[in-house]
């Protein structure tokens, strides 16, 4: 690269001298040359070639020099939503990432970071192309992204085959750290399966036999109905319907009224963001509230409870993350993320805050040699990271092992009520690793 | 299924059904009658939503909130027409959908800017707060039987404003050859301003009736606009009536598409709609 840069000057310039030299000897007419004197001629194009070449080696040590500080930088390629439904999801990861990379003094593993962003607007058509932007054009050390699940599945892809350095800060779809598990792909997330398994527990817990559950026909939903009823019906629960509306549709009344007509102890869904307030206010509105009780995977009341109002109060959920975390790396994270970026934090920023960290005791373990490949992914895997929802390792498909927090929304908050379970690892299904 | 939660469904699938009345209604005036493809209709019922959301926050209350936003929804419209949309009239339907597609960029940007990507809740007017027990389990939200009510009275204001006074005239003979009734000396220039701002005001309202049930995010219009649109063909473009009961037909389809045939609910609506235009291919009521 460097030398191609050099060539491409010198070329050009050497062709650009000849050029003003013909053209100073072609377009003077023999008057102008008369005026400026026959003498002086010859030394002009002494001049003109000497200062052609000082240009020249300026030039080339200029490129040497920016190549060698492009060479120095760790280029560290962030996909993420920056627009569109999941935008605010996209900033809190970043927000959280350079929070812990500016503590470092811009720095990850001692190596100075440059930033190569993408929005990939959730959009699992483009993925591809997106992601091939980063890794192609901009040739990034290290991939971080997405929120999207399907986007998240693209971007896996290209970074198995390119065998490119990914952490993924959020999607949770289960394939991920499952059959499709590598050696260069790691998630400082969840699994959809974690948080929806504890609620099969708590839920048989609480002494409830039947249950009817709801979600949209999509990888996240399904995948958590599917861990729900692995723990449920494991304690010996029954899941006697499970009805699913598609992506994102939110006309729930004709699925209330079954809910109602069929009479389940409990109800368990999966929805997010702008469904999730939809349909915690319906289920309420509908009178449901009262008689069937809601539980839900922690995403439904995860920066939506202002919007829900007084129906999204009570609301019981389970998550790897809660208000009122009580550990020493929690409140400081939760101070500087305030004071950085003038807003609380929430899951999604703590979840690119780990990223960061993650990535962090990967290379300092190489002292941020990135071609050191085998030794940076051993010191990830065997990391202990100070998160701040408590501190969690990876499983042997790079899953966080991590606790998982019983939480109650009250206000804006999702107090934590307790630790529903320890260490909870994915199962890995289908990883051969 | 027994007979009270089949009514109740019935009742789910013409409450749906009227929402969707409501946005189509404007879509089916603007495109059929004007001759404009409108893509930033769903934009539009977007815009009422979120007004719905600042007034009522000013306000303190939705009913207030309704009774400001309908004349500023109309205003803008009647603004935006005599701006952008007048130019439309005789170009085609590329440079229409360019423009309109254009706006809905503008709008969502807009809307970022004003009150950023966050979902925002609306609260129901505490008149219309109480639900309806219906059976031991379910009770039905009295403000969706409201929003039901309302829309009916619209639908009839809408039949009576285009069958039965001068304007309405206007409008008709104008959507059948715009020359001939500028030649008689009547304004057309004027009705479509007014037509064009009724379509907005009626999306806008649309938006601000349904804030509190459906809350107030982004890329909520676009939603709105296919299922509009796919009403709008079903119906017969331009016609009222036929928006009327094409809505009613998607709500049936869509309510009892979810509850019988859940693994293909999401295919049950454009299936009707495939049925229609095999059986009509200019909707059920097609004009002229």
């Amino acid at each position: 690269m460097q030398r191609t840069i050099a060539n491409a000057f010198t070329t050009k310039d050497a062709k650009d001298t000849k050029e003003r030299q013909r053209n100073l000897v072609s377009r003077a007419s023999p008057d102008e040359v008369r005026d400026r004197g026959l003498q002086a001629f010859p030394s002009f194009v002494t001049f003109v070639s000497f200062a052609s070449f000082v240009v020249k080696a300026l030039a080339l040590s200029v490129a040497a020099i920016a190549c060698a500080q492009a060479e120095d930088k760790l280029r560290v390629g962030l996909m993420l939503p920056y627009t569109g439904t999941f935008a605010a999801l996209g900033n809190a990861i970043t927000n959280g990432f350079k929070l812990q990379v500016e503590a470092n003094g811009g720095k990850l593993g001692g190596r100075a970071v440059e930033f190569f962003t993408v929005d990939d607007e959730s959009d699992p058509a483009k993925a591809t192309e997106n992601v091939n932007k980063l890794v192609k054009r901009d040739r990034v050390d290290v991939l971080v992204g997405t929120v999207h699940s399907g986007v998240a599945l693209a971007m896996a892809k290209v970074a198995r085959e390119t065998n490119t350095l990914m952490v993924i800060p959020n999607a949770g779809a289960d394939e991920i750290t499952g059959p499709l598990c590598a050696p260069n792909i790691f998630r400082s997330s969840f699994s959809n399966w974690q948080s929806a398994y504890a609620m099969g527990r708590e839920v048989a817990a609480r002494k409830h036999r039947t249950v009817v559950t709801l979600t949209w026909k999509y990888s996240a939903g399904q995948q958590s109905v599917e861990g729900f009823k692995e723990a449920f019906e494991k304690e010996g629960g029954k899941v006697v319907k499970e009805l699913t509306l598609p992506f994102p549709n939110v006309e729930f009344q004709p699925f209330l009224t079954e809910i109602a007509a069929s009479k389940p102890d409990a109800v368990f869904v999966f929805f997010a963001g702008a469904g999730a307030v939809k349909f915690v206010k319906d289920y309420a509105a509908a009178g449901l509230r009262a008689s069937i009780p809601l539980y839900a995977s922690g995403f439904l009341t995860d920066g939506t409870l202002e919007a829900m109002g007084d129906a999204g109060q009570g609301l019981i959920t389970t998550l790897h993350y809660a208000d009122g975390i009580l550990n020493p790396q929690n409140q400081s994270f939760r101070l500087r993320y305030a004071k950085a970026y003038k807003v609380q934090p929430d899951v999604y920023a703590v979840q690119g805050f780990d990223a960061a960290q993650l990535l962090e005791v990967g290379l300092t373990a190489v002292a941020g040699d990135v071609s050191k490949r085998a030794e940076l992914v051993k010191a990830m895997e065997t990391a202990q990271i100070a998160s701040p929802r408590g501190t969690f390792t990876l499983s042997r498909a790079h899953n966080p092992i991590q606790d998982i927090y019983l939480r109650k929304a009250e206000g804006k908050e999702n107090k934590m009520v307790a630790v529903s379970i320890k260490a909870l690892a994915d199962p890995a299904r289908g990883c051969k690793m | 299924m027994d007979l009270p939660t089949f009514l109740i469904q019935l009742l789910n699938a013409v409450q749906y059904g009227l929402l969707l009345f409501l946005v189509a209604s404007g879509l089916t005036l603007i495109f059929g009658i004007m001759g404009v493809i409108n893509l930033a209709h769903g934009a539009f019922y977007m815009v009422g939503a979120y007004l719905a959301f600042a007034l009522t926050g000013l306000t303190g209350n939705l009913l207030f909130a309704i009774l400001l936003g309908i004349p500023l929804a109309f205003a803008f419209g009647a603004l935006l027409e005599w701006l952008l949309y007048a130019h439309l009239y005789k170009r085609d339907h590329l440079e229409q959908v360019l423009l309109t597609y254009g706006l809905i960029l503008i709008f969502e940007e807009g809307r970022s800017l004003l009150f950023g990507d966050d979902v925002h809740g609306v609260d129901v007017p505490a008149l219309f707060a109480a639900s309806i027990p219906l059976t031991d389990t379910l009770s039905y939200p009295v403000y969706r039987l409201v929003i039901s009510a309302a829309c009916i009275a619209l639908a009839a204001g809408l039949f009576l404003l285009i069958r039965r006074t001068k304007l309405g005239m206007v409008i008709r003979a104008g959507s059948h050859d715009r020359d001939m009734v500028q030649a008689l000396g009547i304004d057309i220039d004027r009705t479509y301003r007014i037509v064009f701002a009724l379509g907005v005001a009626l999306a806008a309202f649309g938006g601000m009736l349904a804030a509190p049930v459906s809350s107030v995010y982004p890329g909520m219009g676009n939603q709105v606009l296919i299922i509009s649109f796919v009403v709008v063909v079903i119906g017969g473009i331009g016609s009222v009536t036929g928006a009327l009961v094409a809505s009613l037909v998607i709500g049936l389809a869509d309510t009892f598409g979810k509850v019988l045939v859940p693994e293909y609910a999401g295919l049950a609506v454009y299936l009707v709609m495939a049925a229609v235009l095999l059986w009509r291919p200019e909707g059920i009521f097609r004009r002229g």
